[in-house]
C-alpha cells in the first residue's frame, strides 16, 4: 500500500478514519485549526478529542459557482456530530434539494484526492447519507 | 445637558455602474453632497472617517481630502467587512461623544461593478507534492472541498439552518422575500436595479447557491455615501432649517461575534445582531414595535429572513409568519428595505452602511417622494460583515 496523507491534519486516517478536535481542557470548547488560545475562555491548554463519525445534517447549500478547480454543483453543509459541529461537503448523494434533506443522518466517508510524484495519496473526507 | 449626536447632512450617489468615475470621484461626490446637504463646508469638519474595503489599504480619507479640502484634521481609514460604512460613521460619532470635535464626516465608497462572485480564497494545490500548509495543515484548498467559503453558500446555509430549526422556510419563501425587495426598488431612482421581478423569474434565474438564485444575491455595483454628524451643542447654534432637517442618532452600536459552539464552523450572524439590536433599543429607549421602517442587511434573501428575528421584529422563531403576514412590505406594519435592499438597490460594500442610514433619514425628513413611508418618526439601519461585525443605528426625526 502506498503512503497516504490527509487533506487536513485533523483527519485521522487508518482503519477507522475520524476527525480529531483540539479540545480546551478548561471549558471543553472544540476547534479544528492550530490554536493560540481558546476563543471561548482564553485558556491555552488543549487535548485531542475524537469526534463522532455519525451525525445529523443541520444546514446545507448546493453550490453552483465555486473557486477554480472545484467541481460543481456540490453540497456543502454543517453536520452535528454528537454536539460537535463539523463543516463538510455532503458526498455520495445527488446534489439536488430532492436528495438532500435537513436532519438526515450522515456518516464520515473518505475519498482520494490523487497521488503525487512521490507516490503519496491525499485523502479527503466528506459525510454521506447513513 | 444632552450628549445627543445628529446627522446634519447625508447623501448617497446613484448605485450602479460608474465607468467614468474612480473611487475618489465617487467618494468626493458623496462627501461634497453631504456637506452641501448639511449647509456646512470642510472647514467646519473636525474629524474624517473613510472606508473602502477593496481599496487595498490605500489612505482613502486622505485621497478624498486631496480633492475636496486638506484641512489637517485627523483621518481614520476604517475596514470592517460589510460593516465598514457603519464603522466609519460610528467612528465620527465616538469622536464627537468624546468631545474631540463638534462635527465629523464619514464616507464609504466602493467600486464593484462586474466583480462577479465574491468567493473565499482557495489556496492553490502545490504542483506535484502534497505539502501541508496553514492552520489546518491542508494539502489542498479547503474552500469547496470542506464546505464552502463563498458568501452565497455561507448565507444560504444560515437561512437553511433557521428553516430547519423553526420550519416553514422553502425555496419559494426565500424567493418571495427577494420579490418584495425588487418590487420596492421600482420607487428608488438611486437603486442599481429598478425593475420588478416575478416569483417565476426569480426562481427560474441562475442558481448560485441553493436556495439563492442570482437576483436573491446582493448586486455588486459602484457607489458612495457620506454623512456629516454634529454635536447637540453645535446644532443649537445652527439655523432653524438645519435643526429641522437634522436627524437624531438615538442609538449607535457596533458588536462582534461572541464565541458559541459552531461559530467557527458556520459564521453565526444571529447572536451579534441580537446583541446589537438589544443594546440599540435600550440606548434609544424604543422597541421594535416603535419602528416605522427598517433597512436591514439582506446580502442574500436567506439573510433577510433570519434578521427579522435577530432584530426582534417578530417573536423568536416567527420570521416566516412575520413575512407571510405581509408585515415587511412597504404597506405592512414594519416596512423592511423599502429602498430595494442590497438585492436590488445594490451593495457597494463600504457605502452600504451609510446608504442605509441615508434611506432612513430621507423618510424621517419627509423627503422620500413616491416611496415615502408616511409619518415616519423612527427607523433602524442594520449591517453585518462576516468576520464578524454588526452595526445597528436607530434614527429619530427631529422635534424642531
Ligand atoms: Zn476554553
Amino acid at each position: 500500500m502506498s503512503a497516504q496523507i490527509p487533506l487536513v491534519d485533523y483527519l485521522a486516517l487508518g482503519d477507522r478514519p475520524h476527525l480529531v478536535a483540539h479540545e480546551c481542557t478548561a471549558c471543553g470548547a472544540r476547534f479544528f485549526d492550530r490554536r493560540n488560545a481558546c476563543a471561548s475562555c482564553s485558556a491555552t491548554e488543549f487535548r485531542d478529542a475524537d469526534v463522532a463519525t455519525d451525525g445529523e445534517l443541520r444546514a446545507y447549500t448546493i453550490v453552483s459557482f465555486a473557486a477554480p478547480g472545484i467541481p460543481v454543483p456540490f453540497v456543502a453543509g454543517v453536520v452535528d456530530c454528537a454536539g460537535t459541529s463539523v463543516r463538510s461537503n455532503i458526498i455520495n448523494v445527488d446534489p439536488t434539494p430532492e436528495a438532500v434533506r435537513l436532519g438526515m443522518p450522515v456518516r464520515l466517508a473518505t475519498y482520494s484526492l490523487g497521488i503525487d510524484d512521490d507516490g503519496v495519496e491525499a485523502i479527503g473526507f466528506g459525510f454521506e447519507p447513513a | 445637558m444632552s450628549d445627543a449626536v445628529w446627522i446634519l447632512g447625508i447623501t448617497m450617489t446613484k448605485f450602479g455602474k460608474h465607468a467614468d468615475k474612480d473611487v475618489i470621484d465617487l467618494a468626493a461626490e458623496a462627501a461634497l453632497g453631504a456637506l452641501a446637504d448639511g449647509g456646512v463646508s470642510m472647514t467646519d469638519i473636525g474629524v474624517l472617517a473613510a472606508g473602502n474595503l477593496m481599496g487595498g489599504g490605500a489612505p482613502t480619507g486622505q485621497l478624498i481630502q486631496k480633492q475636496i479640502g486638506q484641512t489637517g484634521i485627523p483621518v481614520f481609514n476604517v475596514s470592517n467587512a460589510c460593516a465598514t460604512g457603519a464603522t466609519a460613521l460610528r467612528t465620527t460619532i465616538m469622536a464627537i461623544k468624546a468631545g474631540e470635535c463638534d462635527m465629523g464626516l464619514a464616507v464609504g465608497v466602493e467600486k464593484l461593478a462586474g466583480a462577479g462572485l465574491l468567493a473565499g480564497g482557495s489556496a492553490k494545490t502545490d504542483g506535484n507534492h502534497w505539502t501541508p500548509r496553514g492552520r489546518y495543515g491542508s494539502v489542498a484548498g479547503v474552500d469547496g472541498r470542506i464546505g464552502t467559503d463563498t458568501m452565497p453558500g455561507t448565507f444560504a446555509q444560515i437561512g437553511m439552518e433557521y428553516g430547519h430549526r423553526y420550519g416553514g422556510a422553502s425555496f419559494e419563501l426565500f424567493a418571495r422575500i427577494s420579490e418584495k425587495n425588487h418590487a420596492h426598488s421600482t420607487l428608488n431612482p438611486l437603486a442599481a436595479y429598478t425593475k420588478a421581478m416575478s416569483l417565476e423569474q426569480i426562481m427560474g434565474d441562475v442558481m448560485i447557491a441553493y436556495p439563492n438564485t442570482r437576483p436573491m444575491c446582493s448586486a455588486n455595483c459602484d457607489g458612495a455615501a457620506a454623512a456629516v454628524v454634529v454635536s447637540d451643542a453645535k446644532l443649537k447654534t445652527l439655523s432653524a432649517e438645519q435643526r429641522r432637517r437634522a436627524v437624531k442618532v438615538a442609538a449607535s452600536v457596533l458588536t462582534s461575534d461572541p464565541w458559541e459552539e459552531a461559530c467557527q464552523i458556520l459564521p453565526n450572524v444571529n447572536t451579534l445582531t441580537r446583541n446589537a439590536a438589544r443594546q440599540a433599543y435600550e440606548q434609544a429607549g424604543v422597541g421594535p414595535e416603535d419602528l416605522d421602517l427598517v433597512e436591514l442587511h439582506d446580502c442574500f434573501a436567506t439573510a433577510e429572513l433570519v434578521h427579522y428575528d435577530n432584530l426582534m421584529l417578530c417573536p423568536e422563531g416567527g420570521a416566516v409568519d412575520f413575512f407571510n403576514s405581509g408585515a415587511p412590505w412597504r404597506d405592512g406594519s414594519t416596512p423592511v428595505n423599502v429602498s430595494g435592499g442590497l438585492q436590488s438597490k445594490g451593495h457597494p460594500i463600504a457605502a452600504t452602511g451609510i446608504a442605509n442610514i441615508w434611506e432612513i433619514c430621507h423618510h424621517l425628513r419627509g423627503e422620500a417622494g413616491p416611496r415615502q413611508i408616511e409619518g415616519a418618526r423612527v427607523g433602524l439601519a442594520h449591517v453585518i460583515g462576516l468576520g464578524s461585525a454588526c452595526g445597528v443605528h436607530i434614527l429619530e426625526r427631529s422635534a424642531a
